[in-house]
């Protein structure tokens, strides 16, 4: 089992060298964020008067903020914030699109025709817009953050699941479940959700990029995780507040958003094309009689 | 038609939103110690007067009327209308936008078609790993950097008080060219691989082979034969796009320190300005909403097929 489970996370790697790549490295960040006590040199909250705004140097790697507190400490402090509120808010937007989803593809009638609407009008506001709106109402805490992007998240996962539990309520077993006397609820639970995993799991990690990247631009905008808790973003909007930006206060934090944006991003669409090879361009192009280039 | 049940349920949703606020509007405007120091009279006067002491559906119902009527509404703390602050500072926003939708599609598309002429090359490569990066990285952090190189290395600082353009041509461009540019990069980024991909797809194609057999250059292959049959998906990515443009400019306005519709979306979110907030919101659904009817409806004119049916 163990094995066989390496193989396959061997094959991967083979053919999707970029793809496995991301994964690693987005491994690594996931494990900087759980062990972040354990390798953060400083305390990431500790102000210290006597070392306030110094560029990068021995004891302070990356340099110091306006009130001496350590920016390497807080960016791999914020590496938690950041994935703990990019994992909770993907995972939770994401089943309940996905189990909306199910529930409109297998019922259809008025059911998915009222949800259908619904789902479009959370698609007409702009992300970031909408999550603002919706932390704004609810107040600005953590779980404020990781509600206002769970929302902003439950229409793709309610589109994309809902056209797989269309193709599968038509199938045979489906009619023989259906047929043998099976209540819709047991049928969804036991023979459509499982079709439904793979396009979930490709779902959610191509939405963790996203979710970082909301999460990062709310806190930047002051309207995310409050402070003094360190997120990437909050850094980011403490180093404009001054006159004079320190470079190292601006530049380290956005990097990490990016790099953990690409890695998540690289890693997304391996899984997609190993997955679910429907949504890979490869897969279209042969299906359209193309040649592969 | 379901664009205006859409429309209309947007505007449903932000009011439900804005008006679920846990406890009274007025502390959450206020703040506690504010709303402590007020008499009770004064309470219900202000209550009254920005209309929150009716019933919910009455509000409402006021609201519709009062958008198809043009009444936008005021800002709780500067006592400037919401239209005000639309004309003002709307323009700007728009020149932004705007400016990154052509920049988008000059950047992208040509990169997109080099791409696909001559897959997997060394340039499609550099082309691929850019627009992955540029994906990835996030615009606000972008236009910071940029801010701050400019400032570092030029002593620079674009102007920062609201120009039009048909004030001060050369400083509004000042204004919005850093902002289109990094919104256009990013969008221009999602659009090379997009038409990367569907070009590819179409130069598979029986009548690009005929094209090819007929023995016309490659050039014109793809220019004239390829290219319109790919650009319908590019086009209906642009128009989904564009959700990315209004949410991210309200970021990379921050960024910039351009004084748009964005800054003043995010200030009012900040000090819980509701009807404002309330506004702005909607306004920024519309143009959304209204941008894809567009691109639906834009169809129709590209494709003969669709119009015929």
């Amino acid at each position: 089992m163990i094995r066989t489970l390496f193989g396959e996370m061997a094959r991967f790697a083979r053919r999707n060298r970029l793809a496995a790549l991301g994964g690693l490295v987005g491994l690594l960040i996931v494990f900087v964020a759980v062990a972040a006590p354990l390798l953060s040199p400083h305390d990431p909250l500790k102000a210290d008067f006597r070392r306030m705004n110094k560029p990068p140097d021995a004891s302070h790697v990356l340099g110091t903020d306006q009130i001496g507190r350590d920016t390497l400490s807080r960016v791999i402090y914020g590496a938690r914030t950041s994935l703990f509120v990019a994992f909770s808010a993907v995972i939770l937007g994401t089943t309940v699109g996905s189990l909306w989803g199910v529930a409109c593809g297998y019922l259809r009638g008025r059911f998915d025709l009222y949800s259908q609407r619904v789902m479009e009008i959370l698609q007409s506001f702009p992300d970031l817009i909408l999550a603002m709106a919706i932390s704004m109402a609810i107040g600005t805490g953590l779980p404020a953050v990781i509600f206002a992007i769970a929302i902003t998240r439950i229409p793709f996962g309610g589109r994309v699941i809902r056209s797989v539990a269309l193709s599968v309520r038509e199938m045979p077993y489906v009619e023989a479940g259906r047929a043998s006397g099976a209540s819709a609820l047991r049928i969804m639970a036991l023979h459509v959700l499982p079709q439904c995993i793979a396009p979930y799991l490709v779902l959610a990690t191509t939405h963790l990029g996203v979710a970082i990247v909301i999460e990062a631009a709310l806190g930047f905008l002051g309207v995310g995780v409050p402070p003094p808790t360190p997120t990437w973003g909050n850094m980011l909007a403490d180093s404009i507040t001054a006159l004079v930006p320190p470079w190292w206060l601006a530049f380290f934090p956005g990097l990490a958003i990016t790099v953990t944006v690409l890695a998540f991003n690289l890693f997304g669409d391996g899984i997609r094309d190993t997955l679910d090879p429907r949504l890979s361009p490869a897969f279209l192009r042969i299906m359209s009689g193309g040649r592969r280039t | 038609m379901y664009a205006a049940v859409t429309l209309l349920g947007v505007s449903l949703s932000i009011f439900v939103i804005l008006r679920i606020l846990p406890g009274d509007p007025l502390v959450a405007i206020l703040g506690v110690e504010g709303h402590a120091r007020m008499t009770p009279a004064d309470r219900v006067r202000i209550m009254a007067d920005l209309g929150l002491s009716d019933p919910l559906p009455v509000q409402y119902v006021r609201w519709l009327g009062d958008i198809a009527a043009g009444r936008l509404g005021k800002s709780f703390f500067r006592g400037d209308t919401v239209s005000e602050l639309i004309v003002h500072r709307g323009p700007i926003s728009a020149e932004i936008g705007i400016l990154a939708l052509i920049v988008s599609w000059l950047v992208g598309l040509p990169v997109g078609i080099l791409s696909a002429f001559k897959p997997n090359s060394m340039p499609d490569g550099l082309a691929r790993a850019l627009s992955i990066l540029f994906i990835a990285i996030p615009g606000f952090w972008l236009g910071m950097l940029i801010v701050l190189a400019l400032l570092f290395w030029f002593g620079y600082k674009a102007p920062i008080v609201i120009v039009h353009l048909w004030q001060d041509p050369w400083q509004n461009f000042q204004i919005v060219i850093g902002p289109g540019l990094v919104l256009g990069l990013a969008q221009g980024a999602y659009i090379a691989r997009m038409s990367r991909s569907c070009l590819l797809e179409v130069i598979g194609e029986d009548f690009v082979r005929t094209a090819r057999a007929k023995g016309l250059r490659e050039g014109l292959v793809v220019m004239r034969h390829a290219l319109p049959n790919a650009l319908l998906p590019v086009i209906t990515i642009s128009g989904v796009l564009l959700g990315f443009v209004l949410g991210g400019s309200v970021a990379v306005e921050q960024a910039f320190g351009v004084p748009g519709l964005g800054r003043a979306l995010v200030i009012a979110v900040i000090e819980r300005d509701i009807i404002v907030v309330q506004n702005l919101v909607l306004l920024y659904a519309v143009i959304f909403v209204v941008v894809n009817v567009l691109v639906d409806l834009s169809y129709a004119w590209l494709d003969p097929r669709i119009r015929y049916s």
